[in-house]
């Protein structure tokens, strides 16, 4: 096991270092934007790292409140597959937005039912509360990084810093908020109560995030802003980089959370251990 | 044993009869929202154009901190008498505890607002423009909106060090679609330019949201352990 | 262009400051196992 986080690490770098020369030197020159465009290389990608770390915390906290009890986990489990389902089956009988297309949406519905069960595999009740300390603490870095380089993408090419109607960004925000409190009340609570609480906090913010998209694009029909990052087809050869870019973060992201999933776990024993010698007193520990 | 609602209806009778003959919460919510009142009114200068278009984020950010001031004392008197653990023991529904409190929340902060809503029209010479009936649904479901989840965040909090603080640090995010669907519902009442109906819906929804929430979730929080 | 490189600068000084807060956790737990082993 403790081999093969080095060699990873090699690779990660590798692919790291593979990814900015692709995005700084072989990538094209935006016409309109210059070459200030490829922040996009660092801004999208850690974008939605951030959402799958997120994601990933979502999954778990909801798991860790289901696998309290066996009747609340066969529950679980039946919702998860219902919810998977029916979010493919919508697909061909709901009209969906432009722009956005039925496989992407049935291949989510799959993909996060996979995911919850496949966390359920591998992860005891314990890690999984661990995993979702660890899916929003790294996912907070990620979101920083993508808070910051966002107006650094918007200053030199809309000329403005911030706009607070730009529903990408100020949702992100927002989300960066909501974890930021999320990681507040781990810290600041109680060591039994802490992952119940969390969990609970974790589920509010995931229902939150559909609102916060729908009431900062309605503020957006009603107060028109400049849109900061644009939509439209983007050229295949900077969709390739991108992507580059996306598996190369994604890598880094697991080893960071391998790395802190690992601490976390230390951490923990080192507790408990402390619990156990303060129990059995001061003068028994020959 | 007791219905569900003959125990919160009995909380929630407990909960006013308290206040009403102690009045500790009514009156330091009542004059610290003066304050802020007053406060605004140096740092804004009411000009009646302007005033409009700003009233309402005015308004509602003075509110929620009042409301603030109001769920931080929610569970206090609770815990002060062990009564918090008796809930626990007893066969009571635990959102029985919950929506009384989250009522008792409502009532309070309504109250409050139906005594600040006046200083600020004559602070700000506010006129309505639009509809102002719409007003109502607004300030009820946005003030439903900050209680529930703040008697929620409230329970939270209470395991939790630096509890006062805590209680805001956890609420304004997950408020903010709220928050900006009163502010901008207000403004747009106000100065008659839109329409608020997107708005109102838009609380709607998230009251419904957030309550089943809280009322699935405030078991599992109360038993935490 | 200086934005381009101040995106990509900050982007690394947030991951190392980051990494660099996981060590130093990593050795305050591991001087702390040291000490509870000695007792």
């Amino acid at each position: 096991m403790k081999r093969v986080f080095p060699i990873l690490a090699v690779l990660t770098a590798a692919l790291l270092s593979y990814a900015v020369y692709e995005g700084l030197i072989a990538a094209p020159t935006d016409q309109l934007q210059g070459d200030v465009y490829r922040i996009i290389y660092y801004h999208v990608p850690s974008a939605w790292t951030a959402f799958l770390l997120f994601v990933i915390n979502f999954v778990a906290s909801v798991q860790y409140l289901a696998r309290a009890n066996p009747r609340a986990d066969r529950l679980a489990d039946r919702i998860v597959i219902a919810i998977g389902v029916a979010v493919c089956v919508s697909t061909f009988l709901v009209p969906l937005p432009k722009g956005i297309h039925p496989s992407s949406v049935a291949t989510t519905g799959i993909a996060m039912a996979a995911l919850y069960f496949l966390i359920k595999k591998c992860f005891s009740r314990q890690q999984v509360d661990v995993l979702a300390v660890v899916g929003a603490e790294v996912g907070v870095v990620f979101c920083t990084v993508v808070l910051v380089t966002g107006p650094l993408w918007a200053r030199p090419v809309w000329g403005i810093w911030w706009a607070p109607g730009d529903i990408r960004l100020t949702s992100t925000l927002v989300l960066w908020l909501i974890y930021v409190s999320y990681l507040m009340l781990r810290r600041f609570s109680s060591s039994g109560q802490t992952a119940v609480l969390a969990a609970a906090l974790a589920i509010f913010g995931a229902l939150d995030v559909p609102l916060v998209y729908f009431s900062i694009w309605f503020f957006r029909t009603q107060h028109p802003q400049p849109v900061i990052g644009g939509g439209g087809s983007i050229d295949p050869r900077m969709l390739h980089v991108l992507l580059i870019n996306w598996l190369a973060f994604l890598c880094f992201a697991a080893l960071i959370c391998w790395s802190r999933f690992r601490l976390e776990v230390l951490q923990r024993e080192l507790e408990e251990a402390h619990a156990l010698q303060a129990l059995a007193g001061p003068r028994s520990s020959r | 044993m007791s219905r569900p609602s003959g125990v919160a209806g009995a909380t929630l009778a407990k909960d006013l009869r308290l206040e009403w003959r102690s009045k500790d919460a009514l009156n330091s919510m009542l004059f610290f929202s003066l304050l802020v009142v007053v406060v605004f009114s140096f740092s804004f200068d009411p000009i009646a154009e302007e005033s409009r278009r700003i009233a309402g984020g005015l308004i509602w950010v003075a509110f929620l901190f009042a409301a603030v001031v109001a769920l931080n004392q929610t569970w206090a008197r609770e815990l002060r008498n062990q009564v918090l653990d008796a809930y626990r023991v007893s066969p009571a529904a635990p959102n029985s505890l919950f929506l009384a409190k989250a009522l008792g929340n409502f009532v309070f902060v309504t109250v409050l607002e139906t005594l600040m809503t006046p200083l600020f029209i004559v602070f700000y010479q506010l006129r309505s423009l639009g509809p102002a009936w719409q007003l109502i649904p607004i300030a009820v479901l946005g003030t439903w909106a900050l209680v529930v989840n703040g008697t929620f965040f409230a329970a939270i909090s209470l395991r939790t060090r630096s509890r006062e603080i805590m209680l805001p640090l956890l609420l304004f995010p997950i408020s903010i679609p709220a928050i900006l669907a009163m502010v901008n519902g207000t403004a747009a009442v106000l100065t008659g330019e839109f329409s608020a109906r997107f708005w109102i819906a838009l609380l709607a929804c998230y009251d419904v949201v957030f309550t089943t929430a809280c009322l699935l979730l405030f078991e599992t929080v109360l038993q935490a352990e | 262009m200086n934005f381009l490189y101040a995106a990509y600068t900050a982007t690394w000084v947030i991951h190392i400051v980051y990494l660099g807060t996981l060590l130093q956790r990593y050795r305050h737990l591991r001087s702390e196992i040291e000490e509870l082993k000695r007792k």
